[in-house]
Formats: C-alpha cells, structure tokens, sequence
C-alpha cells in the first residue's frame, strides 16, 4: 500500500492536525511503510471468523436512569484554556 | 544497617507494621531519594507534601492500631493516572497544565489503602512507545549501564520507563504502570524489576488517560512477585464507572503465593523461537524452563499459529482506538489551545493538535484514522478483530493441556536512546512477545531471569489463563527463588 502525498492530506484534515508541506513529503513514505507492513494480515484466512467485540466475556450492566450527579460546573470547566459565563469558548461559529 | 530505600513494598509495610521504623523516616529516605535521582528524568512532577502526609496519616494509624493495607509506603504513580490537584498530562504537551479535579479509580485504592504518593513518572506521550524517547519532556534514562563502560544512556523501556527506572533505581518501592501493548512488563525486563499486567477489566481503567480502550490495563511494578501481588490485590477491583470492570471478587494473591509447581503443566510457544533474536535470550528461557521443571512443573510443548499476526493486528487496533480516544484534545476542554489570530474553529483544532502532538502520536492517530476511514474499514480494521479473534482463540485451544506458557519478555536487552527511534517498525518489534496476551485481555507478568554479556537484565515472561494471575506469580516467583536476581544498577546519577 503506497499513501501518496494528496491521501496524507486527506487524513490529516480527517484527524484534525495541521501538516506543513515538509511533515506531509515525510509521513508519506513513513506511513506506506507502516501500512505496507500490516498488510500482511490480508493473508490470514478468516472465513467464518467474527470479529472480536470483548476479549473477556462481560454484560454490559444496566443502570437506574435517575441524576446522580451535577451541579459541578466549575468542576467542569476548571481546565479550560477559555470559559466565559459557565461555558466553554470556542471561536466564533455562526457569522 | 540497611537503607529504607533498599527495602521492598513487604519490608517496608512490614518494618512499620512492628515499628521497626516509622512511615515519616520511610517517605523522607525516599523523597531524598527521588530529588538526588533527577539525573533520570523519571518524576514529571514530584509531590513530597503529599508522600509525608501519608506517612504522618500512617504513623497515627498505626498508634491508634488501624493500619491499613499499605500503611506507610511511598509509591510512585505513572502519569497516565488523574490524580486530583496533582498535573497529569500523560507524558503530552496537549495536557501540560492539566490538573485533575479528580482521583483515578485505581491511584485511589492505593491512596485509601495508605500508600503515598511521591510523584508522577515520566512516560513514553500517551503510552504510544517503547522507550520512553516519545516523551513531550524529554526521555527517561535506565539506571542501567552496559558493562564495556560506554556511557550510552540507556532507554528503561516503554511506556512505563519512569515507573521502571524510578523502582529499579530505588526512588520508590513500587509504582503503578499500565499495559496495552507491553507497556508494563518490557520495561520490567529492562531494568530488572518484576511487573504484571492482570486480567482485561481486573483493574478499573476509570481516570486513566485512555489509549486503546480494548486493551489498556493498569498493574504494578515493583521489585519482586511478593510486592506486585500486594499492589494488585489493592488496585483491582470492580468499579461501576468502567463498563468493562469485572464485577469478581479480588482473590488473595499474597496469602496463596506458592513457589510448588507440582500438578500445573507449562507450555513452551514454539512460534516465539523467531530469527534475529540474541542467543542469550533463548538461553535464558531455557533456564528459565528447567527452573519451573524444577519447581515441579510439567513442560509441554505447543502451537500458537497466529502469533506472527499479533503484531499487524496490534498496529490496527490499538491506533484505530488511539484515533478515536484522542479526537477529545481539541483545545476547547482542557489542556493547550492555539489559536492563530482570525482562526476559525476548525482551523483551532488542527493548530492546536499539531502543536501539541508529538510525531509519534501524530503518526499513529493518522494510521488509525487511515484504517478506519471509509473505503478502508472493512479490510484493515475488520480483518484485524477477526485475526485478534484467531489470536485469542490459539490461546484458548492450548488452555485444555496447559496452565500457563513461558517466553521471553523481549526480543532484546535494554537498547541505547536514539538507537531504534529512526524506524517505527523496529522500535514497534520491541512488543513482539507481548502483545499476543493483550490482544488476547490475559494476565501476564515479566520477571528477572539473568543478565546478558553486557550485564544488562533479560526478563522471562509468564501468561496465564483468563482470571489466573495466582498461576502467573507462582511460577514467577518459583522463578524468581531460582534466578536469584540481586544484580542492580551501579550508582551513577
């Protein structure tokens, strides 16, 4: 698998993480590197085979659908890098 | 007389215990410790108020007759733990400044149990590393050095390198590590020290800065069985706040420890005899299979077909989850923002990540991405939990004639800092005989066997049968008993 330079920007702008021209001409190679490397696993026969959802047999357990916790908003937002009037900002979305 | 510091989690709860020593001479031994180590970067941050604070909690305890189960032991936490009002930033920049309003399920059990706690450790960024060099503040250095004298620094392994170096260079008795891919037991093997990675969903993943949610377990490290099985026994345990915690009761391990392998079968992986690996590693598991014969156990030879896939799959899964698991440091919440004058919110988002962000990181978030993007879905992350299925179902197909396997922790000694950084994938072959088990959630533990022609130490790893971590630190420590591992780093920092 070969990952050209326009599939890393691609990607890139999938995962949100600005690349410079320079980082892009590396992870191309570096990426069809890797990616050729896991292509190994297109020779395993798996007919018949169900992915594997939990790898050790567990419910998923049920709760009483009830508030148990709240109020907490400068908990909440005691991290943020901008928080202004018990929220979050963010730059301007809507014009 | 012995150094406090030279003692061991048992010895050190046990010496406060009978009041051999008081827990406040304890935590002073080892908050000395921790400030003379800094030479090996293993502490991000370190937190003596909070270490003699339990001490002092410890000794009042101990006057009123209330001790508790690790009453005046000092640990050191790995920075993938929230820790309330203590900064966790999961060895990232993204998160410098990240202080907790809360307490990691498993870092709480320790505190509530009496430990203190005397910093956060060093980590390979977001446990994405085998060397601790992928760092946002600078690698960790071993205490180990090779015998010719050359000065190389050496990794501790990864991720857990500072929790590695901090116990083997005795900064602290013990500390927590976490596991997704061997991030617990090839930093053992590294430094000497013994580590184990319980059972997927043993240990609560609650206030854990997540990676890959299918396979990320927390477990001690510490520097024999006896000790790992006393931490464990306070870190696992079911916690409603983790859908994927095992509602089971949390067995006695340090009670039943028992070095008599009489009755228990141990089978021997031939696929894990792979090209390319040392022959002081292969000697070592010889060694290390007539001492469980030795301590009785029977050795059966066995097949588990899949294992040269474990790998390729691992680099699917574990990224495709990273992808998704890291997508939430979007500078909004917490952690770094950058915003460029004008920048539209999207553009804030990538800005931010890209300044944030290591290239290892960066990398595998855009693998994962990559193999779970439409189009690609179906062949690469599909076609990987089905052979993480055939993966697990070897494992299964040999638990009918055998307890537990031995292997190799690792295909290497401990390798200089800067020596495999250049290739992901070599540096990624660091994990080959420890991701099988985590793709498979079984417990798996490394302990010291022995030291190659540098004197440096190999480990020996031990994988057990879902929910049998006993049969993991038996023979671990009937190994342990035979190896007679004493050998520690020379002091240079």
């Amino acid at each position: 698998m070969s990952v050209d330079t326009e599939t890393v920007r691609h990607i890139a702008r999938l995962a949100r993480i600005s690349v410079s021209d320079s980082e892009v001409e590396a992870l191309a190679p570096e990426l069809s590197n890797i990616l050729g490397w896991i292509e190994q696993l297109q020779a395993v026969d798996v007919s018949g085979i169900e992915p594997m959802t939990a790898v050790i047999p567990n419910r998923l357990r049920l709760r009483e659908d009830a508030v148990t916790e709240g109020g907490i908003t400068d908990s909440v937002l005691a991290n943020a890098p901008v928080a202004e009037h018990g929220f979050f900002a963010v730059p301007k979305v809507i014009e | 007389m012995t150094h406090h510091t030279d003692l061991g989690i048992a010895a050190l709860r046990d010496g406060v215990r009978n009041g051999d020593f008081s827990a406040v001479e304890v935590a002073r031994a080892h908050i000395e410790a921790v400030e003379k180590g800094r030479a090996l970067n293993a502490f991000l941050v370190e937190t003596p108020d909070l270490a003699m604070a339990a001490a002092e909690a410890a000794d009042k305890d101990r006057a009123a007759g209330e001790l508790k189960p690790l009453s005046g032991v000092p640990l050191g936490i790995k920075d993938l733990f929230a820790t309330k009002g203590v900064q966790t930033t999961a060895g990232s920049r993204i998160l410098e400044g990240f202080t907790p309003v809360y307490e990691s399920h498993v870092s709480g059990r320790l505190l509530a149990a009496g430990a203190g706690m005397l910093g956060k450790l060093n980590m390979d960024e977001f446990a994405m590393g085998s060397s601790n060099e992928t760092s946002g503040y600078g690698a960790v250095i071993s205490p180990w050095r090779r015998k010719d004298k050359g000065n190389a620094p050496l990794a501790p392994g990864g991720s857990s390198g500072g929790s590695s170096s901090a116990v083997a260079a005795r900064l602290c008795p013990g500390a927590t590590g976490t596991d997704t891919g061997g991030s617990i037991r090839q930093p053992a093997a590294f430094t000497g020290i013994a580590g184990i990675k319980p059972t997927y969903g043993r240990c609560s993943r609650w206030g854990i800065v997540a990676f890959a949610s299918s396979l990320d377990q927390a477990g001690p490290m510490a520097r024999d069985v006896r000790d790992c099985a006393i931490m464990l026994e306070v870190m696992a345990g079911f916690d409603p706040k983790d859908s994927t915690s095992l509602d089971l009761p949390v067995p006695k391990w340090e009670a039943s420890l028992s070095a008599d392998l009489r009755g228990r079968k141990v089978g021997i992986p031939k696929e894990y005899r792979i090209d390319g690996v040392p022959a002081e590693i292969d000697s070592v598991w010889q060694q290390g299979i007539e001492w469980l014969r030795d301590a009785g156990a029977e050795i059966v030879n066995v097949s588990l077909p899949h294992t040269r896939y474990a790998l390729p799959t691992y680099y699917i899964i574990a990224p495709a989850e990273a992808s998704s698991n890291l997508a939430r440091y979007d500078g909004v919440r917490y952690g770094k923002r950058v915003q460029p004058d004008g920048a539209s919110l999207n553009e804030m988002y990538e800005a931010t990540r890209a300044a944030g962000f290591g290239p290892e990181v960066k990398r595998r978030i855009m693998i994962g991405t990559y193999v779970l993007s439409a189009g690609f879905y179906d062949a690469y992350f599909n076609q990987a939990q089905k052979v993480r299925a055939l993966i697990a179902r070897d494992f299964e197909q040999v638990w009918g004639k055998v307890d537990l396997l031995l292997t190799p922790t690792a295909p290497s000694a401990a390798f200089a800092l800067g020596e495999k950084s250049a290739d992901p994938i070599a540096m990624y072959l660091n994990d080959v005989f420890a991701v099988p088990a985590s793709l498979a959630g079984l417990p798996a533990m490394s302990v010291p066997a022995g030291l190659d022609g540098q004197g440096l130490p190999l480990g020996l790893q031990l994988i057990g049968q879902p929910l049998d971590e006993q049969a993991v630190l038996d023979a671990g420590l009937a190994i342990e008993q035979r190896a007679g591992f004493t050998h520690r780093a020379e002091r240079w920092w």
